[in-house]
């Protein structure tokens, strides 16, 4: 891509933020996000990443995307793992070891189940939604 | 049918302990009563964090969120609330507003996160991502719609101060930057995070490495430079790999080399790595660092802003301060200056560690007391045991017992009871920690990083450490503990720099506020919790012990003997005072004195 003018960073703003919001949206199957900061790969959130992608392969639950994100910061409950998929209330999980991660497929993505214990509360609401004055 | 409403039951261990599980008992049998199961699911969850208003329960998906419920309550959330969709006013939470008089802020939610907006939430590695979630508007604005002054001026209504440590007023540092005439000025950005337990800005690179990158463009604009350089420590390679994805995403974009955005300005960053030096963290020692010299200090003036990175004026910024710049930009400098106390404003990021219950990477509004910080976002401590102090700060800030626990925090505040904000590390110790202990424990740290250049943290650190040293094994007089004071008082004043003007904050509050402590350690020879191993004995008291020989197999070093059935007898010559036995006796029969 070459060098983009302002016009084109708000387009690709607005792209970029449809696509954000499609996530979750019935359009997709939803998004399990991984917080993949240095504390969650020491606690293992490799592995839960590798069982999630997986799993949902195994299943063959395509259309549900796996990515990584930086530190939701809940340290004391890593891997933490939020999953937003349609017709469930986000949430995010925190000691996810690949069993639970299993778990979170089974009862959470196709079961619509939340799961006992492993639900933590999200530490902060959302600055940035609805978004700030949209740039010019 | 699908489940539409989730009931959560906090189960944490304090909520557990008031019987959040019969509530939760309760609320199941009364969903079923009703004839909810098929819609409504009940579930246990973690620990919520506001364990001090447990037992919690919260209704998704509207959030509400009830707090001290008991399990007689439990039917009228069931009849009220699921039935008839209206909540139970008298559990909802209504405590006091939080510290912030902002509406962002639900109202028991005691967390803001501005620095940390997009940690948690993107991946880090998509520069799409942060785009949508108004990445680069900041930069796009301050290029179309505002010149270098009111870039500045943004920031000077914001309130914002360095969150490095020092607290020096941002826009300040930018203008004494700006005003010197040069044909090239500097951006740094001071990622050479340093202290144990503090990891703060590792988390912010990791998480929103551009929100950095879109910061010192900003940066560059406003003070006319060119050039940015990160000066990253080495041993936190997520982050510096991160920052590289970073900073190609942003060059292929034009985000970052020339003519950003078709505006005829120029900027660059380059990422320069360092070797974990403390004392790097220091801005002339860091600056010395990049330019290949040994990362030692240099006294000031002249400031960097005058005369930095190559004798060029420079500015330099941490990055938890950086991050906060692209939001004050895009919502405003009184948006920002709304959040906080009189003196500090916007939010602070802490890494809370220790003996809390929740330990993790919070953010929040300044002028949270620490009660909060601890009890409600910490969920208190653990085990429950007692709160003893909170080091913030790191080694350089101090100690801060529990009768300060409701002091509003803020840049002087802090100061005013011998601590300092500092980067945000925040330690928490219960009863079963020593001061003398927790003292040599820092102090070793900056006598291991001091560079040596001055002969006050040179040779003051090393002296006081000596003195500690002596005290934690049982030789100390009163004599010695004027000489540490003696000695951190000289240090504090005659340093080159802040690593050795703060080294003796931690002994020096640990004297003021646990003095006592330290008297018992060299009048009686006696370490009250247990910590200086010179000053305990482990022994077995005969007519409690019942010969079960678990001591016996769990001391490392054998020296346990005994029949079985019978009293056993530790051989204090070949004790290494470890504690083992003392932890697994279950029937009270280790003593130790």
């Amino acid at each position: 891509m070459g060098k983009i003018t302002l016009e084109e960073l708000r387009e690709l703003r607005e792209r970029a933020r449809a696509e954000l919001a499609r996530r979750g949206a019935d359009a997709s199957g939803g998004d399990i996000i991984v917080g993949m900061g240095t504390c969650g790969l020491a606690a293992g959130a490799r592995e839960t990443m590798s069982t999630l992608v997986e799993e949902l392969n195994r299943r063959g639950l395509s259309n549900v995307r796996v990515r990584p994100t930086g530190c939701m910061g809940l340290c004391h409950s890593e891997p933490t793992v939020e999953v937003r998929i349609p017709g469930m209330p986000a949430v995010i999980y925190g000691k996810v070891t690949p069993e639970v991660a299993q778990r979170i497929v089974e009862e959470h993505v196709l079961g619509h189940k939340l799961l006992d214990d492993h639900v933590y509360d999200r530490p902060a609401p959302d600055l940035m939604s609805p978004p700030a004055r949209p740039g010019k | 049918m699908a489940y539409t409403q989730f009931v959560l039951v906090c189960a944490g261990t304090a909520c557990d302990s008031c019987h959040s599980r019969a509530i939760y008992e309760r609320l199941v049998e009364g969903v079923r009563a009703h004839g909810l199961a098929d819609r409504v699911q009940v579930v246990r969850t973690g620990c919520f964090g506001f364990c001090a208003q447990g037992p919690v329960v919260k209704v998704l998906p509207d959030e509400s969120f009830y707090v001290k419920v008991q399990p007689t309550d439990a039917d009228e959330i069931v009849a009220e609330h699921l039935v008839k969709g209206r909540p139970v006013r008298r559990l909802l939470y209504s405590g006091p507003a939080p510290a912030a008089a902002v509406t962002e802020i639900p109202f028991y939610q005691k967390q803001l996160r501005i620095v940390l907006r997009n940690c948690g939430l993107i991946d880090p590695e998509n520069v799409h991502e942060y785009i949508a979630r108004d990445g680069y508007a900041a930069l796009a604005r301050v290029l179309t719609e505002m010149t270098p002054e009111d870039v500045i001026e943004e920031l000077r209504r914001s309130g914002l101060r360095g969150r490095g440590g020092a607290g020096y007023p941002t826009w300040k540092k930018w203008s004494f930057t700006k005003v010197v005439e040069a044909d090239v000025k500097y951006v740094i950005c001071n990622a050479d995070e340093g202290d144990p337990g503090a990891y703060m800005d590792r988390s912010t690179l990791e998480g929103d490495p551009h929100s950095i990158l879109e910061a010192m463009a900003i940066a560059g604009y406003a003070v006319g430079a060119h050039q940015g350089y990160i000066y990253v420590r080495a041993e936190y390679p997520l982050a510096i790999h991160r920052l590289d994805i970073a900073i190609r995403q942003a060059r292929e974009l034009g985000l970052l080399g020339r003519d950003i955005l078709g505006r005829g300005f120029d900027f660059d960053i380059d990422i320069r790595l360092g070797a974990g030096a403390f004392v790097c963290g220091e801005e002339t020692a860091l600056i010395a660092s990049i330019e290949g010299k040994r990362g030692m200090p240099v006294p000031r003036p002249p400031y960097p802003a005058v005369r930095g990175l190559w004798g060029r004026p420079t500015v330099i910024n941490n990055v938890e301060t950086l991050a906060n710049v692209p939001v004050i930009i895009l919502k405003g400098g009184d948006w920002f200056a709304s959040i906080g106390t009189e003196t500090s404003k916007g939010t602070k990021v802490f890494a809370l560690t220790g003996k809390v219950n929740n330990s993790g990477l919070i953010e929040v509004p300044m002028g949270i007391t620490l009660r909060e910080i601890i009890f409600d976002i910490g969920g208190g401590i653990q085990g429950g045991k007692r709160f003893k102090a909170v080091q913030t700060g790191g080694p350089s800030g101090g100690l801060i017992p529990e009768q300060f626990l409701d002091t509003p925090i803020d840049y002087e505040s802090l100061a005013k009871l011998g601590s300092i904000m500092g980067s945000g590390g925040m330690i928490v110790m219960d009863e079963d920690d020593c001061i003398v202990d927790v003292n040599k424990f820092y102090l070793e740290f900056t006598v291991d990083e001091s560079c040596g250049k001055c002969a006050p943290c040179r040779i003051g650190g090393r002296t006081m450490y000596n003195l500690l040293t002596k005290i934690a094994e049982g030789r100390g007089t009163v004599a010695d503990i004027e000489q540490i004071q003696t000695v951190a008082t000289a240090m504090q004043k005659a340093s080159l720099c802040g690593l050795g003007q703060t080294a003796p904050n931690p002994v020096l509050s640990g004297l003021r506020y646990f003095g006592d402590e330290y008297r018992v350690h060299v009048k009686e020879r006696r370490c009250p919790a247990g910590r200086c191993r010179a000053l305990i004995t482990y022994t077995i008291l005969p007519d409690k012990c019942i010969g079960c020989t678990l001591c016996a197999r769990r001391c490392p070093v054998n020296c346990i003997s005994g029949e079985r059935r019978k009293p056993h007898v530790i051989d204090l010559t070949r004790c290494i005072k470890c504690g083992e036995c003392f932890q697994a006796c279950k029937f009270g029969a280790v003593q130790r004195s």
